[in-house]
């Protein structure tokens, strides 16, 4: 993603240009510890990228490699108009969404009410953090089959307590099942980063504020809220760009099937079992696309807030 | 009674009543692990039993099993490999971002600004887009189900929440430090090793336990590119998919086992855990 690194950052020089014959000599020793990780991370980042870009043109399956020849946007025009694909960049869609935004609201509750000082505090941050680290492969078989399990699941079991009925979630919403899920996982995420948000909060300005009438609700409306604006929205990018990529929890809860396949599932499906080649490429390629398009935006809002510390150092 | 202590009284009655609230939240998103942790030491008869048996008899038969007493696969090669690979990406990552971070923080390259945003660039890039050629490259140069590949992988895969952390560490540390060992005539390794390092030696340990917990959780890379010998923690947990009998204190066991390095180095580095997962947006 060579073209994105737009940073609109004035960078201070930290020397003056020394104007020696050994000027040229010295630049490369300060860039020599820089190089091995730059140069690992574009062999290892963008090479591949760039394979994955010439191979979507191309008509290949693994199975028949004598077929393979050039299709130009072939593979694109069908990854668009196929019926299986199409849902899948929707799903995709759909899930991103309710996920970011319902993890965002609950992170936002849990943000303001662990600002509040409260006997345990740290007890409850550790409690809500704990969701966060469980292995994503362990915590979706945790709610495939201990929480949801309809014939001995916790849900139903507790629902049992209160004579509620005994659905079966998985099958009845299974892309709720799954977004359920991922919600419980980031929630600690967006608290951490909005909590992080609260506490850089102006606290006289806000005393002012109280001493001079201003309500609870009028001062987080008026205050509260402008300051977490640009927290709220790396939040919303960072958590959009890690769940887009989502893979653990479609592939272990419901195998992508019931309409719950994602893109990078269906990328992984499409070369890893049916060794199309071609189109696995031109829907990876798609699935760029959408994520520099969000990607644009956080890195907008990191650079933003980086502005705003290198000013302050 | 004065009004003003009335507003007071009011407003602990309020902050005690939304403390309450966050302990109730805090126990509901714990809920499920703390079942999990539990369902994971009963016998799989009380495990499967609706309604839910709290108080059923405490045993390690979960673990047991597990652990392959029942004639199933050990998962002792599998935490083997993630062990190797999470270890050996992260000081691979380490031994990477520090001087590039030294370069970006103390002494600094030109446009350091947007060398920095490259490395987050490469961050947003989805895995998904890259897989199918490693995947190719890997089966011809034999590479396939090789755990260093993992490795390698994981090590581009963090590099850059690396870089970012350690730059804005070293950021902090004082320039006259700096030059008067250089004035004493030492060189950069020796700078590096025996001022830069000691001094952000907190720092350097925050970066490397969330490098730690992302290559460890990783499943993708894992489960394409591994087979039989290199298979990973993750890649093992995903055999207990499809249902297999009574199998509930198994899988809890299982999960428990294989989140705990995660959980440890998440709380190690609670306080840092934010700065790492922002990409050292939020401090």
């Amino acid at each position: 993603m060579t073209a994105m690194t737009t940073a609109p950052l004035a960078a201070p020089e930290t020397r003056t240009p020394v104007r020696r014959p050994s000027a040229r000599l010295r630049a490369w020793a300060t860039r020599a510890p820089l190089l091995p990780a730059l140069i690992f991370m574009i062999v290892v980042t963008q090479l591949p990228f760039v394979a994955t870009l010439v191979i979507s043109f191309f008509d290949w399956n693994a199975l028949y490699p004598d077929a393979r020849r050039f299709t130009g946007f072939g593979n694109y025009q069908e990854v668009l108009t196929d019926a299986d694909l199409r849902h899948s960049v929707w799903t995709t869609v759909l899930l991103t969404v309710a996920v970011v935004l319902a993890s965002l609201v609950l992170g936002l509750v849990l943000a303001l009410l662990l600002d509040r000082r409260f006997r345990g505090r740290g007890i409850v941050r550790t409690l809500l953090i704990a969701p966060f680290l469980v292995v994503p492969v362990a915590a979706a078989l945790l709610w495939k089959h201990v929480l949801y399990n309809p014939e001995y699941g916790l849900f139903n079991g507790l629902l049992h307590y209160v004579g509620g009925p005994q659905p079966d979630w998985i099958s009845n919403t299974p892309l709720l099942a799954v977004e359920a899920s991922l919600v419980w996982q980031w929630t600690p995420f967006m608290m951490l980063i909005l909590l992080a948000g609260l506490q850089s909060r102006d606290h006289e300005q806000i005393e002012a504020a109280r001493v001079d009438g201003a309500s609870d609700w009028q001062i987080f409306v008026h205050l509260t809220l402008p300051h977490l604006r640009r927290y709220l929205e790396l939040g919303a990018l960072l958590g959009s760009i890690y769940i887009v990529q989502n893979f653990d929890a479609v592939f272990t809860i419901t195998s992508g099937g019931l309409g719950t396949a994602n893109l990078p599932y269906t990328v992984y499906q499409s070369f890893y079992q049916a060794h199309e080649n071609g189109l696995a490429s031109a829907a990876g390629v798609l699935v760029v696309i959408g994520s520099i398009v969000i990607a644009t935006f956080a890195l907008r809002v990191v650079s933003s807030l980086f502005r705003e510390e290198v000013s302050r150092a | 009674m004065s009004t003003n202590a009335l507003r007071v009284r009011r407003v602990r009655g309020k902050g005690a009543g939304l403390g309450l609230l966050a302990w109730l939240l805090g126990i509901a998103f714990f809920l499920p692990i703390a079942w999990m942790a539990l369902t994971s030491f009963h016998s799989e008869q009380d495990a499967a039993t609706n309604p839910p048996s709290f108080a059923a008899a405490l045993t390690l038969d979960g673990y047991r099993e597990f652990f392959g007493a029942g004639g199933g696969a050990s998962p002792w090669p599998a935490l083997i490999n993630s062990t190797v690979a999470s270890l050996a990406s992260t000081l691979l990552v380490l031994l990477l971002a520090f001087p590039a971070a030294y370069a970006l923080s103390i002494n600094r390259v030109r446009k350091w600004t947007d060398v920095l945003f490259f490395f987050l660039s490469t961050k947003m890039l989805p895995a998904v887009a890259g897989l199918l050629p490693i995947y190719l490259f890997a089966k011809n140069a034999g590479m396939l189900d090789n755990i260093w590949l993992l490795v390698i992988l994981y090590t581009s895969m963090n590099l850059p929440i690396a870089v970012w952390m350690m730059q804005s560490f070293l950021a902090e540390i004082p320039v006259a430090v700096i030059e008067a060992a250089k004035v004493d005539g030492a060189r950069l390794p020796t700078i590096l090793a025996r001022v830069v390092a000691p001094i952000s030696l907190p720092g350097i340990a925050a970066t490397a336990l969330i490098c730690f917990i992302f290559s460890w959780n990783e499943l993708l890379f894992a489960r394409v590119l591994t087979g039989v010998v290199a298979e990973t923690a993750p890649v093992f947990l995903t055999g207990f998919i499809t249902s297999q009998g009574l199998f509930l204190a198994k899988v809890c066991a299982a999960s428990l086992v294989i989140s705990l390095p995660v959980l440890a180095a998440g709380f190690a580095a609670q306080d840092k855990l934010v700065q790492g997962l922002s990409l050292g947006a939020v401090k």
